[in-house]
């Protein structure tokens, strides 16, 4: 069966820049703070990736082309929300107020980077496919009880909806009306397999008729659009008026991993042709363009700011050369037990002899 | 053990894809099933080439599952296939791990034999590698604890081709656990063709009279390490590679221990509930009363695996092995 009629890919400016329909979030003023993030987290990504080539930080799972999925729903979000990332999800992170100096920690192989700002509801990047998911309807969950209009936000791939608790998930919060929001990013890929074995449905978005819970599928390069749903998805959860599942639909122009090379199992000219066509940076300045609010110097005091703050943060994280060994042994429990001590105290004391 | 006359020299990956084509190639009811295992030939390249040369019918690319991969793959091999299941990392199997210790591994029990369930699960662990989190552990015990499930680590080239075809050829299931950091550490003789190396033997990689040492996986190299280091100061170790983890080699750990009267026994998995404990076990029934010094036991913390900064901390090492072997005999 076929829905894709039923779920019509949602957009509000088209990859020209062109305005498809009256929406009081598309401004000049919106378009210009989506771009400062977006332009940005380029700019992160670009970076993360340079320095994994030079042996400065390990493996490092890049996002380029899908800023404006995580964007758009990263600022819809207010302090006190919470936000469950993948590994791939760190332009949504540092927009929710991520240290970045820990986000480069983390794929240095510093658990330090894992820990968010005080009073940042940021959660660790999840690794284990899907299993994030239940978290964020868990906080939710407890959200609802305590009677609070806070919400979670859960991020997770076309591949993550595989998994059991995907729909594990999907199927608590529809059952407890929680206040919940499912950010599929589908970008085509789980690694090396393409949307059509992963599923033979042809929406993400189509699932959440099975569970009874709004859905819509948006086109994940238009941030304005994602802005959109997400706030609507949002603001209907603040209400206790239960769960949205979103899908945005985008594509990762990189490789799936910096140990990944995607010419095993795709044209990559496809992912060029895609950048040219419909890169999400670029749509807002054809926006702004068309708005007559583009401003060249305004770009380049964008990207040198940021470049400032990225270097700033690489600086930081530079000054960590490895955890403190202590880190491993100290926060396994809340109470110390006897195994760990006495395996501490060994560790620590044979370390000394070596010296 | 067939005759295989003529040798190549190969990292343990390519004995890996090696034994898989040997079995695809002779036995038309194995399967190859994976996350990422056809066209991109696994994230390891395991089953590199296989997919062209054996088809998307045999060579199978599944949807983000392991539930679904382990679940369905044991209705397959119940009725007529040899499925050999890859989990991209051993972190990563836990959704199916209600289906191997609830259903693969006791559905011959359940039937009284009427049905089986002969499914291989490949699976890579281990640390030493910079993986990113979650993707280092060694979680061997969880699954040595599961009755009705045999576990198999190799730690050189000849021994992953030979052990891996014997896997499969096995009417049980096996979990066959492959040592990362071994995958492209250096290259060894593999035999051309089908060969096979029974399960349960363990293998002694080096010959001594002084110190029994027990290891698995990753963990032989720096047996071998040690043992080369103690014999500078005329300690000789009787290195033992355990090979089969469900079942150990009984007579092997015997026989060695009964000679040097010492063991230290390697591994990276955390020290509690570990694999270790059960040599331990062995050496006690076996050979108490041989025995001239406590066992040591060099291992992982009862921590997770640190992120990698950390990581050569976490692991056992040459110097932390070295002292081991060197207190037992000091005792
Ligand atoms: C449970 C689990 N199985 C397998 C993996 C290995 N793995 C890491 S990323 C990935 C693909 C994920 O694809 P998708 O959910 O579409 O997200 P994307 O990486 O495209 O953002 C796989 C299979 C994992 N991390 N967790």
């Amino acid at each position: 069966m076929d829905l894709t009629d039923q779920f019509p890919i949602v957009q509000l400016v088209d990859g020209e820049g062109k305005q498809r329909e009256e929406n009081s979030h598309v401004t000049v003023e919106n378009a210009k703070r989506f771009y400062e993030h977006m332009a940005f987290s380029r700019l992160f990504d670009q970076k993360a990736v340079n320095l994994q080539r030079q042996g400065r930080i390990g493996t490092y799972a890049p996002f380029e082309g899908q800023e404006a999925s995580q964007i758009g729903s990263a600022l819809a979000l207010e302090d006190g929300d919470w936000m469950f990332p993948t590994y791939r999800d760190h332009a949504a992170t540092a927009a929710f107020g991520h240290s970045l100096e820990n986000i480069f920690l983390y794929w240095k192989g510093c658990i330090e980077g894992c820990v968010p700002p005080p009073g940042k509801h940021i959660f660790p990047p999840s690794v284990p496919i899907a299993s994030q998911i239940l978290h964020a309807t868990g906080t939710a969950w407890a959200e609802k009880k305590k009677g609070s209009d806070r919400v979670s936000l859960v991020y997770f791939g076309d591949g993550a909806t595989s998994e059991g608790d995907f729909h594990e998930g999907l199927n608590f919060a529809s059952v407890f009306q929680i206040p919940v929001v499912f950010l599929n990013q589908n970008n085509g890929y789980a690694i090396s397999v393409p949307l059509e074995r992963q599923m033979n449905s042809k929406t993400i978005a189509q699932k959440s008729l099975a569970y009874d819970m709004p859905g819509v599928r948006v086109d994940g390069n238009d941030v304005f659009a994602v802005y959109n749903e997400t706030m609507k998805a949002v603001e209907r959860a603040r209400r206790g008026c239960g769960p949205t599942l979103i899908e945005a639909v985008t594509w990762r122009y990189g490789a799936h991993t910096t140990t990944d090379e995607p010419s095993k199992y795709r044209d990559q000219s496809e992912s060029d042709r895609r950048r040219e066509r419909d890169d999400p940076i670029s749509r807002i300045e054809r926006f702004l363009r068309a708005n007559d609010a583009w401003d060249p110097e305004w770009e380049i005091k964008v990207k040198a700011d940021s470049e400032k703050r990225l270097n700033e943060a690489v600086s930081e994280m530079e000054k960590t050369h490895k955890s403190d060994e202590t880190l491993m042994f100290d926060h396994v429990f809340g109470t110390e037990v006897w195994p760990v001590q006495e395996q501490k105290e060994r560790f620590f004391h044979e370390g000394s002899e070596k010296a | 053990m067939s005759i295989a006359v003529n040798m190549k020299k190969m990292t343990m990956v390519q004995a890996i894809t090696e034994a898989l084509k040997v079995m695809l190639e002779e036995d038309a009811s194995t399967l190859v099933i994976g996350e990422d295992v056809g066209r991109n030939g696994g994230v390891f390249r395991a089953t590199d080439g296989l997919f062209e040369l054996f088809g998307d019918d045999r060579v199978i690319d599944t949807p983000l599952a392991e539930s679904g991969l382990i679940g369905t793959s044991i209705g397959l091999a119940m009725n007529g296939f040899k499925p050999v299941v890859e989990i991209q990392f051993l972190g990563f199997i836990y959704p199916g791990f209600n289906q191997l210790i609830t259903h693969a591994t006791r559905i011959r029990t359940r039937t009284q034999s009427r049905y089986t369930v002969p499914l291989t699960i490949r699976v890579p662990y281990g640390a030493g590698v910079r993986a990113p989190e979650i993707h280092s552990d060694s979680t061997e015990a969880l699954f040595t604890h599961i009755p009705g499930l045999k576990v198999v680590v190799p730690s050189t080239p000849h021994d992953a081709k030979g052990m891996l075809i014997s896997s499969i050829k096995d009417p049980d299931p096996v979990l066959f656990l492959e040592p990362m950091k071994m995958y492209r550490s250096g290259k060894g003789d593999v035999p051309t063709g089908s060969y096979t190396i029974p399960l349960g033997k363990a293998y002694r990689r080096r010959k001594g009279e002084d110190v029994s040492i027990f290891a698995w996986g990753a963990m032989v190299r720096i047996a071998e390490k040690a043992a080369e280091t103690a014999a500078k100061n005329g300690i000789e170790c009787d290195v033992i590679d355990l090979r089969t983890l469900y079942p150990l080699d009984k007579e092997m750990i015997a026989e060695s221990v009964q000679k040097t009267g010492r063991a230290v026994i390697i591994h990276e998995a955390p020290s509690s509930g570990g694999v270790g404990s059960e040599v331990i076990t062995i050496i006690n029934d076996t050979s108490f009363l041989y025995m001239k010094a406590p066992i040591k036991k060099v291992t992982g913390y009862d921590t997770p695996v640190p992120l990698f900064t950390l990581e050569d901390d976490y692991l056992p090492d040459e110097k932390k092995v070295v002292r081991a072997i060197e207190e037992t005999v000091r005792f």
